[in-house]
This record gives structure tokens, sequence and C-alpha cells, in this order.
């Protein structure tokens, strides 16, 4: 189904942000829209984005290929994004990850067997005084948490487990 | 003192809309908006001296009078883009302290004409964007927003704009490419954004922490504002810390305010009491400067910072101590601009690539000293040929580690 048909409310309060001659602006704000319940943008969404904007499939798909927070291929339904980068990790955040990926048994970058979290390492997100800190890219959008320990992450992680948000 | 900046902090609930108009909010927006000509704010902006807080410390009033007038529309947009390591002031601003900082966008966006404002956040200021677009809501419901306000013509709207995980959309350039929905890459310049910005339209770019200092400016005069701080650099600034210290945090502190001040007085000093080693005061994109008492007596002001070999830049201090090896730090910086790197220019894309691969093998003590000649060269070769600032940032780390501390490098090829 078309963005504009399930989602008409939020497509029309994108699309009046813009001036109508500049409708392209409403490519990234509408690319999160078409990842909001699968976790990353299939063909049909970037045809169907391109076709609202009148710009071209490979436009789109160059936008998704150069935003690190649009993704073309499914993962866990939950990425948690762990913040590894040099304040972070002047606070321990590189063993947090490292300790995570024992308890999950997993790497950065794999999937729990369940298919609810996908690990991964990212850079500075502007809360370095609160390491150990990740955010969860899911069906509800991004999250902060911080101050993290590994067992109030795995406490966090049964909870997404149970979770039922994205489900129709 | 109280905060001029983080007033959450003196005001409980400041973040309502009837709290921050109690305390005085909306009446300088007001006052401009029906007692001012536009030019006379921009005046008194230039007047206090204020420098933006982006990182370049360029005079704002300047900016806003180079506004191009032959060409309309105008537009101002808000660098909510925050990406780098060490940075996390706009943020507690945005989520605390909302309304005086869209206020500071308003009071721009008025003196220079503009009937449309943007706030650019990075894409993982999600939850952030959604409460701005809460409070812009209630300040159209207050007529603080909206067309002909205060009975007068001027009719003002402001947006969120969201972006995607993209470090150089802080770039000024790249991120009005990334609002026209391009990739966000860095443009040629000049011409530059106030004659020809967002939609190739004259366009204003402030840092959302430039911007909240704009409504104090206007309810207490130039004089008040430049009466804070060093003659170089007048009023007050956040200053994030990170790294060892034990109290990590932002700290708004006067300019001329010192590097032991902050580190000693309001962070609490080096976690278990170690020495400080370096610092980078401007998160990562800043040069690793070798710390002595001399360093901490140092006043943190742009021109001052400068004589010990750094930049203030965005005032991210991030604190390391005796522990840390800079073949360490340094492999963790060029990962973090080899990633961000947005591929426009040769040197940048295939500098950092080159660079990544050299700090790994000399960190991980599979180099030896000619890995480390070659990454000192390959750095130097690319200074001065990028198209953009972070070209030259990939490489502050990595030359000044090397020169200022050989020994962390010949401890590591000899692992
Ligand atoms: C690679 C790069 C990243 C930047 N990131 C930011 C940022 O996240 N926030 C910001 O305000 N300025 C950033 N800047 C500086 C902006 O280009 C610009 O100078 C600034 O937004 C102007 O506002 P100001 O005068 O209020 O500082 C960055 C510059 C470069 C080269
Ligand atoms: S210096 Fe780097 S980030 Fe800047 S334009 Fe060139 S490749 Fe892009
Ligand atoms: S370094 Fe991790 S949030 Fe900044």
């Amino acid at each position: 189904m078309s963005l504009e048909k399930k989602y008409p409310k939020e497509v029309k309060q994108i699309l009046a942000k813009y001036p109508p001659e500049q409708k392209r602006s409403a490519v990234m704000p509408l690319l999160y829209l078409a990842q909001r319940e699968e976790g990353y943008v299939n063909k049909a969404a970037m045809q169907n984005i391109a076709q609202m904007l009148d710009i071209t499939e490979t436009e789109v798909a160059s936008i998704v290929g150069f935003y690190s927070l649009y993704h073309d291929e499914k993962a866990g339904k939950y990425r948690m994004q762990v913040c590894t980068d040099l304040p972070c990790a002047l606070r321990g955040a590189d063993e947090f990850l490292n300790n995570l990926c024992g308890n999950l048994g997993i790497k950065v970058g794999e999937t729990t067997p369940d298919g609810v979290v996908t690990l991964e390492a990212v850079m500075c997100l502007a809360a370095c005084d609160k390491a150990p800190m990740f955010q969860t890219q899911g069906p509800d959008g991004i999250k902060y948490h911080e101050n993290m320990t590994v067992d109030r992450t795995m406490e966090l992680i049964e909870a997404l487990k149970k979770s039922d948000a994205g489900v129709k | 003192m109280a905060h001029i900046l983080l007033r959450h902090r003196d005001v409980p609930d400041i973040n309502k809309i009837d709290v921050y108009k109690k305390n005085g909010g909306f009446d300088a927006f007001k006052k401009a908006v029906t007692k001012m000509k536009p030019e006379d704010v921009t005046a008194v902006v230039k007047n206090s001296g204020l420098r933006g807080r982006g990182g370049a410390g360029f005079p704002t009033g300047m900016k806003w009078s180079f506004i191009d007038n032959k060409n309309w529309p105008h537009y101002v947009v808000a660098n909510a883009d925050e990406s780098e390591p060490g940075t996390f002031k706009d943020r507690e601003i945005m989520e605390s302290n909302p309304f005086q900082f869209l206020e500071g966008l308003a009071l721009s966006c008025y003196a220079v004409g503009a009937n449309v404002g943007y706030v650019y956040l990075r894409g993982e200021f999600w939850q952030v964007a959604a409460f701005l677009d809460e409070k812009i809501a209630e300040m159209e419901k207050a007529g603080f927003l909206g067309d002909k306000l205060f009975g007068t013509e001027y009719s003002l709207r402001i947006y969120t704009h969201l972006g995607a995980g993209a470090y150089i959309c802080g770039e000024e350039t790249a991120l009005l490419e990334s609002m026209e929905g391009k990739r966000g890459q860095p443009r040629v310049r000049p011409p530059f954004p106030p004659s020809y910005g967002l939609y190739g339209k004259p366009t204003i770019i402030n840092n959302v922490e430039t911007f909240t200092n704009v409504p104090m400016i206007m309810a207490n005069g130039a004089d008040w504002y430049k009466s804070l701080g060093t003659a170089d650099s007048a009023g007050v600034k956040i200053f994030s810390l990170s790294g060892r210290v034990r109290k990590p945090g932002n700290y708004e502190l006067p300019f001329g305010s010192t590097f032991r001040q902050l580190i000693y007085e309001y962070g609490g000093g080096v976690q278990e009491g170690r020495p400080v080693k370096a610092i980078m005061p401007a998160g990562a994109s800043s040069s690793l400067i070798v710390v002595d008492d001399k360093v901490l007596d140092t006043q943190m002001d742009y021109a001052t910072v400068r004589t010990i070999g750094g930049d203030l830049g965005s005032a991210s201090v991030i604190v390391l101590d005796d522990t840390v090896d800079m073949d360490w730090v340094v492999n963790k910086t060029i990962h973090f601009f080899k990633h961000e790197s947005c591929g426009k220019c040769t040197p940048c894309r295939e500098g950092n690539y080159w660079m990544q691969s050299l700090t790994a093998k000399i960190h991980e003590g599979r180099g030896k000293q000619e890995d480390v000649d070659l990454l000192l060269n390959v750095a130097k070769q690319m200074q001065g040929k990028c198209l953009c600032a972070l070209g030259e940032f990939s490489t502050m780390a990595v030359v000044t580690g090397i020169e200022r501390f050989p020994q962390d490098f010949k401890k590591a090829v000899n692992r």
C-alpha cells in the first residue's frame, strides 16, 4: 500500500513543511515513515517516494545508501546501537559491548536467533557523559539508553522480546 | 552565577511555556517585532560580541548583516546536528530550555527577514525533535508563531527536519544539501549561505547554543553580555566535559575560566586521582595538547587556546589521563573520520582510508617506525587539500599525537 494511503495525515504534515516547488526536501522524513514498520526500506517504497516527489528511484536509493539510519536490508526488530566512540570508550564502552556480545552469544553485526535484536557499534550519539550508552532503533522510533550496565541491558532485551510495538 | 543558557538548572520547569513566560520569556521577541527594525536587532547582536558556538567562532551579528537583501525569500536554519564526538550541549538545551532556543531562532528570523525557520537535528535526536514539535505547537497556540504576529505584518513558522546519521551534515553547506533532499555533501564555497543558501536563497545558519544566547542579549543589552567573558570572546560558553573525569557533563562558564577550574572544580578531577596527560578541547577534531601546569591554568577563550597549540572549537573538552596511549586515541579518531568522510574529494576519502589501515596496524602492534612516519606523511599531505574542514579535522589528532607524544608511538611499534 502506498504511503499516502497508509499514512495520509503524516504525509500531508511532512509535505507542508517545505515550499511546494521544493518537495524533494521531504525525502528524508518520508523514508523514516517507509521504514517504520519493517525496519528497512524496500524497493516498492523507494518507487513510491520517487513518484511522490518527482525524482528518480536511483536518487532515492542513493539517499538510503548515504545515511546510516536508513537500511535497505532486514535486520532484527530492534537495532541496538552501542556507542564505542572515543569519549564513551574512555568510560568503558568497548568492554561493555564485549560483555554484551558474550551474554547474547552473538558478535557485533549479528542478530539474536529469535530475530529481536541486532547488535551494532556506532559513532558518538551526543551522550558522552552517560556512557556506556546505546540507542535502540525499532518500530517505535529511536530511543536512548544511558548509564547502562550489562544486567540492565539484558533486562531491556527481555522486555523488547515481549513487546508488541509495531505489531498490527 | 545564575545560568544564562542552562537556565533550567535554576528555574524548574522552564520547558513549560507558562513558566518560561513568567520568567520574561518572549518579551524580547515581542518587543523586537512590535518596536524594533530588523537591522536594529542585528546591531545589538553585533555589539554584544557574540560569536558562533558551532566551532568556528564567527561573529554572529556580522554574519546576519551579510544577508543578501536583493534576493528573496530568506531562511534561517538552526544547526542541531551535534555530532562531534564529545559534544552534548545542544541536546541539553533543546530538551530542557527549548523555548529560549526557539525564541532566539525567532529573533534571528525577524532580524534577517525570514518567514520560515528550520531546525536541522541529527536523526538520532528523534525524541528531541518530537519534543520540539510539541513546543512549537504551543508557541503557535500562544500567538508567538503564525501569521501577523502581535498584530503586525510579520509572520513566522518554525519546522523541525531530521537528518539520518551523518556527521558531515553538521557542515553548513552539506546540511543545506541534506535539507534539499540530497546526499549530505559540502558545496564549493563561495558563494556562502547568506547569499546562496537553502534552495539557493539567502540563508543564515547558526548553532543551537548561539541562538540560545540571543533572547538574553536582547533583554539585558549588548554591554551586559560583553561584560561577561574576555575581550576576545564575549559572554558564556557551555563546556561539554568528557573522558576520564569524575563528573563529566555540561558546565556553563564565562569565557576566560581555566582548564583547571573546569576539570578540577567542576569535573571533580580525574578518576583515581591520576594526572591529566592530554586534553582535546574541541572533540575528536582537536589537536592533542600536552598538559602541564601552564596548560591547566590557561584561560579558555578562542584566542588563548590557540597559544597552547589547539583550538577551542565547540568546547568539547575530552580529558585523557596517564593510562591512555595516544596510538589508541588516534586509532579511535581515524575510525570515526574514515566512517564519516563523505567521499566527495580524493584527499579526504583516500587519506582517511589509508590512515585507518595504518593507525590500526600501529595500535595492534603490527607496525614499524616506517608506518608511523608514513602516517604522519599522509596526514600532512592531506592538510590544505580537502574541500571542507572535515578532511583537515581528521589530521589534527594524528599529526599532534605523533609529534607531541612520540614515546607512545615508539612503544606501540616495539610491542
Ligand atoms: C565536518 C563539520 C561538522 C560540523 N558539525 C557541526 C555541528 O554539528 N553543529 C554546529 O553547530 N556546527 C557544526 N559545524 C560548523 C558549521 O559548519 C557552521 O560553521 C556552524 O553551524 C555555524 O554556526 P555558528 O556560527 O553559530 O557556530 C561543522 C563543521 C564541519 C566542517
Ligand atoms: S573533505 Fe572529506 S568530508 Fe569534506 S567534502 Fe571532502 S571527502 Fe567530503
Ligand atoms: S562518544 Fe559515545 S555518545 Fe559521544
